[in-house]
């Protein structure tokens, strides 16, 4: 089970937390093209190696966060707060 | 006492007697004994059959590496199959049985496959059992009965476990030199040091070995070293205790058996724990295995590791036989000499397959034992057990040993080297390399936070074990973060020379017929590791498969290096070029009992209980699971059928007056200066345009376009609306909510916060149901003029502030009235107490359900993620401008086109019940495959009506008004004519709800 650095209460059990995937996809605008709202929605890489993804503290702060993570060897590089305007 | 056990010497505790029963006949022990200790002191030589062959087996090692001697212990529930008798701590009482034979362990009529077994070559039941594959089960019936293993208790296991999660800067495992020696250091230096060791006792090979630390018996250092480390509060030992997986970040997960030595557990005691210990840094101190070296017939009772006969005569003063021939390859078997002398057997000679001399330490441990160099024992001969060896001399590469003479014994010692117990490093994804000088493989390149030591990293001198450990000890505390501030002092043991270990895989071929078992457990010979070569099977994964070597409970601990030294002999390649198989958790069989632990039964997953539960349960309503909540199905009256007192209630509700528990419901409180701004875009609909004080049916999509969820919202102040979603979607909409927040709109100011649990709810419902309410609140405050449809106000109820919402899911006039959850029973008799006067009964989810049916609302059986709003007949509650989640995708053709299944209402033509789930079909198909146009969602009969109705997503079904369909149901074999009509059945202009 991984350790998971929760940027505002440390490292947690895995169990406390949600995975949803890839961090890097941004929600287009209304404006984009079919295919941008497309790749949004359902396209995404399955890299072997380092990957950054979301996180919810589900069973905690019910803070969503960025986890860099290397899929292949399981180690947590770092963690970060969604990046704000 | 047994004749094979001496009077003095050993551990025991000689004045505790000890009865215990094998295969039904009484015998007896002492206190410290091991069931296999105790039934070698009493001679019992054949302790079960073989897997395959059903030959005669007896005790072969000392510990878990035990391949062959396993019973089931124990009787009745508590009966366990397959365990190692040299693992049982002996109990008063103990009973225990031999398996797989029958119907005596001494004459058994499975052993034909033993006179058959050159019909029974590996791959045999592949090969002959596959086609036609019909008659598999059939042949798989006889299969297992014939060969297998133990059979488990058939009644439920009356045992508790539990888990427990340990935390520590380092964990030790494994309590033999190697880890004592880490753990005095580590724990020297304040960190917290957790120690684990499968055994009950630790000391690992100091408990049976005659060896010299600190210029004294080791074994008083042993004791010392406990005592020492027993008094530091920072030190934590755990024994009995296995650790049988390593998962990452250091999470070693370990099984504690409390109990196990017990005839059974204490009262309140749970026999087993799994515990799941994160530690900073692990030692790994877990030891190594001695191996066997596959000769003829090395299988029988009799022959076993030397080590193992060296344990039972110096830990338990047992001679495994009164006149031994030891066989090995290495130094380390000679102490097994001295041993045996010291309880009366007799050593006839030491076979040593090297040519050259072993070193000096073994010399003088041979004493006068007759010592035949560059010799191997070919075969054993007798017919239950060893009787005699025939021992030849080494010939050419590969070619057979010439037989020079035979030695009559009883007792075989045999050692082909020590394997390092690397499982746990393996699990760790550790690499691992081939260390020629002991034939094995060895911890390859570091992993972080991990350390191996001693002998399970190769190193089998005492002297170098101690120093590896206390250095281990030293930093990985260090690295933990703490300084050893004394300087500590390291244990010191004779460096001894010690002669060359020579791989010896197998001995050579002396005679077709003559069996070279590799694993004893899965009857697995060099003859049939020849064959799977000779079929091609050239990787170590394939031969593993095929043969089944070292796939038995003991996964090979002794024989698996064995067997793919022997495939690499016959590809002409080296060890490490044919590679090893991979190691995977557990280390040891893993009781399901402890794994599940305290989750099973009623513990399995939580229940959820409404504020008003208890009410409930007085009132003898029937309760219903309804995902994880018990809900109230219906409140049976005296007398009563279930179908009546479901159609009462709803008759009562449209006629008088109900009311219903609607606590479950997901509530949350949407705060900021930005929470209609965000709801706007959470929600199909609008929401900034919506008045204090008023509440809105509210929409929400995924962003794949498809309805998500919905909910009634109200906005409570300009900055704050109080949100309510579906009891099943309660969690997930907030998570998804959170996600926009959060992640993809952090610019908006909103903050969330879920207020299910706090806020109960119920639904006042029936023409009535303001009359009732104007007793509660007043009739200025329940007026329509106060309280219009979809309006909300705060009030008083038994003095308990409330929040009344003027809704209604049933199409009748309707409230619901939110308390906070401590309250809701109070304030819910106060209601029932008010309506006595207007007949109020309570109604549940059953006739719930029929009243949403007649009024048309969805729920989750509509709401199946496949639906779009406007297939619900939401199409206009989606707001033109403005972005909303899930917009974009919904505006795509395949979501907007012409023929998707739309909502619509059905009622049966023929008077007969609409099937739940049926397919809607144009004609009646007599149960032939027909195209179906759609399915039915929800059914029921509705006494409003006095019909059954039912609603149904059929294709382009707001076109079809009137038309007659089929509800068709292959299950049932029923299909039934179907009106389409309009959902709404009950109050479609709303003047109900509004009036
Ligand atoms: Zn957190």
């Amino acid at each position: 089970m991984l350790l998971i650095p929760c940027p505002w209460c440390g490292k947690r059990a895995q169990t406390e937390f949600t995975y949803r995937g890839d961090a890097t996809v941004e929600r287009p605008d209304l404006a984009d093209s079919d295919s941008q709202w497309y790749d949004y929605v359902y396209t995404r890489d399955n890299p072997r190696g380092e990957h950054t993804e979301w996180w919810h503290h589900t069973g905690g702060c019910r803070k969503w966060f960025k986890v860099r993570r290397n899929t292949w060897t399981h180690e947590v590089i770092s963690s970060e707060p969604p990046v704000r305007d | 006492m047994g004749a094979f056990r001496n009077s003095s010497g050993g551990t025991l505790d000689r004045t505790q007697r000890i009865r215990f029963r094998f295969d039904g006949k009484q015998y007896s022990g002492f206190q410290g004994d091991t069931l296999a200790s105790a039934l070698l002191a009493n001679g019992v030589r054949v302790v079960g059959r073989s897997f395959k062959y059903h030959r005669p087996r007896g005790v072969f090692g000392m510990g878990v590496e035990e391949p062959s001697a396993m019973v089931r212990l124990r009787t009745g529930a508590r009966a366990e199959p397959n365990v190692r008798v040299t693992e049982v701590e002996l109990f008063d009482g103990l009973e225990a049985h031999s398996q797989h034979c029958w119907p005596s362990v001494n004459f058994d009529l499975g052993a034909i496959a033993n006179v058959m077994s050159p019909l029974l070559p590996a791959g045999f039941y592949y090969k002959t059992f596959m086609w036609p594959a019909t008659k598999w089960m059939f042949y798989e019936h006889f299969i297992r009965k014939a060969a297998g293993l133990g059979s488990s208790a058939t009644e439920p296991d009356p045992d508790n476990y539990s888990r427990s999660y340990e935390f520590c800067d380092v964990l030790i495992v494994g309590a033999g030199p190697a880890g004592l020696s880490a753990a005095l250091s580590a724990a020297s230096s304040g960190a917290k040091v957790m120690l684990v060791d499968e055994t009950p006792d630790g000391g690992g090979r100091l408990r049976f070995d005659d060896e010299v630390i600190n210029d004294g018996p080791a074994d008083k250092w042993l004791n010392e070293t406990l005592r020492e480390l027993s008094k530091m509060p920072n030190f934590e030992f755990r024994f009995r205790t296995t650790a049988f997986g390593y998962y990452d970040q250091n999470m070693v997960v370990a099984l504690e058996r409390v109990s196990d030595h017990l005839p059974e557990p204490e009262p309140g005691q749970v026999r087993q724990r799994v515990l799941q210990i994160r530690a900073k840094q692990v030692v790994l101190a877990s030891g190594s295995i001695e191996r066997s070296i596959p000769f003829g017939y090395n299988d029988k009772p009799g022959v076993m590791l030397a080590s193992a006969v060296r344990g039972y005569a110096l830990k338990y003063a047992v001679a495994c036989g009164r006149r031994a021939v030891v066989f090995t390859n290495n130094d380390s078997a000679y102490a097994t000499v001295t041993a045996l002398h010291s309880v009366g057997a007799q050593v006839v000679a030491v076979v040593d397959s090297r040519t050259q001399s072993p070193g000096k330490r073994a010399l003088e441990q041979l004493g006068d034992a007759k010592l035949i160099q560059g010799s191997v024992v070919i075969k054993t001969k007798g017919l239950r057990s060893v009787q005699a060896v025939e021992i030849g001399q080494i010939a050419d590469e590969g070619d057979s040993p010439k037989k020079s003479h035979t030695i009559r014994c009883d007792l075989v010692c045999v050692s082909g080297g020590w394997t390092p117990t690397i499982h746990l490093f393996s699990h760790a994804q550790g690499k691992l390399n081939f260390d020629d000088s002991i034939s094995a493989f060895v911890p390859g390149a570091d992993i972080p936070a991990l350390h191996v030591v001693g002998s399970a990293n190769g190193e089998f001198s005492l002297a170098a074990c101690l120093r590896q450990g206390s250095d281990a000890g030293i930093e990985s505390a260090k690295q933990a973060g703490y300084e050893t501030t004394a300087s500590v002092s390291i244990p010191t043991a004779p460096e001894e020379s010690v002669g060359d270990m020579e791989p010896l895989w197998s001995v050579p071929r002396t005679g077709s017929r003559v069996k070279r078992f590799v694993d004893i457990q899965n009857d697995v010979t060099i003859d049939d590791i020849e064959l799977a070569h000779t079929e091609g099977f050239v990787s170590v994964e394939h031969l593993k498969r095929y043969t089944t070597l070292g796939m038995g409970t003991d996964q090979g601990r002794t024989s698996n290096i064995n067997g793919l030294a022997n495939l690499a002999r016959l590809r002409k390649a080296e060890v490490p070029e044919v590679g090893h198989t991979t190691f995977r958790p557990p280390y040891t069989p893993v009781s399901l009992g402890a794994l599940a632990g305290v989750d099973f039964s009623e513990h399995l997953s939580p229940v959820r209980r409404t504020p008003l539960h208890q009410w409930h349960e007085r009132n003898h309503a029937h309760l219903q699971n309804s995902g994880v909540w018990k809900r109230p199905a219906y409140y049976p009256r005296t007398g009563e059928s279930v179908q009546d007192a479901i159609l009462r209630e709803t008759r009562h509700v449209r006629e008088k007056v109900g009311i219903t528990d609607v606590s479950s419901l997901g509530k949350i409180d949407v705060q900021g200066r930005d929470a209609a701004e965000f709801l706007e875009r959470i929600y199909i609909n609008r929401w900034k345009s919506l008045q204090i004080g008023r509440c809105r049916y509210g929409l929400m999509l995924r962003e794949d376009g498809f309805v998500f969820d919905d909910g009634t919202s109200t906005r409570l102040s300009e900055n704050e609306f109080y949100m309510t979603t579906t009891t099943a979607n309660a969690g997930p909409v907030l998570e998804h909510m959170e996600i926009y927040a959060q992640t993809v709109w952090p610019e908006l100011h909103v903050h969330l916060t879920s207020i299910s649990d706090q806020w109960a709810g119920m639904a006042l419902a029936g023409p009535f149901s303001r009359n009732v309410l104007n007793t509660v609140i007043g009739e200025q405050a329940a007026s329509n003029e106060n309280l219009p449809y979809m309006g909300v106000i705060n009030a008083r109820i038994a003095d308990v502030p409330v929040l009344v919402f003027r809704v209604s899911f049933s199409g009748e006039l309707g409230y619901e009235i939110h308390i906070p959850s401590r309250q809701a029973e109070l304030v819910w008799e106060t209601i029932l107490a008010a309506g006595q006067e207007w007949e109020i009964a309570p109604y549940g989810l059953e006739a719930m359900t029929i009243l949403r049916i007649e009024k048309g609302h969805v729920v989750a059986a509509e709401l199946d993620g496949r639906t779009t709003a406007a297939d619900l007949g939401f199409g206009r509650m989606m707001k033109p401008d403005g972005d909303y989640v899930g917009k974009r995708l919904a505006e795509r053709s395949a979501l907007t086109a012409n023929g998707r299944k739309q909502l619509v209402g059905i009622k049966s033509i023929d008077s007969s019940p609409i099937p739940r789930g049926a397919q809607i079909i144009a004609e009646p198909s007599g149960g032939k495959p027909a195209q179906t146009f759609g399915q039915v969602t929800s059914a029921c009969f509705s006494p409003h009506l006095n019909q059954e109705i039912g609603l149904a997503l059929i294709k382009d079904g707001r076109l079809i008004y009137g038309k007659t369909m089929y509800a068709a149901s292959p299950l049932t074999g029923r299909e039934v004519p179907v009106e389409i009509v309009h959902h709404i059945f009950v109050d479609a202009e709303g003047e109900r709800v509004r009036g």
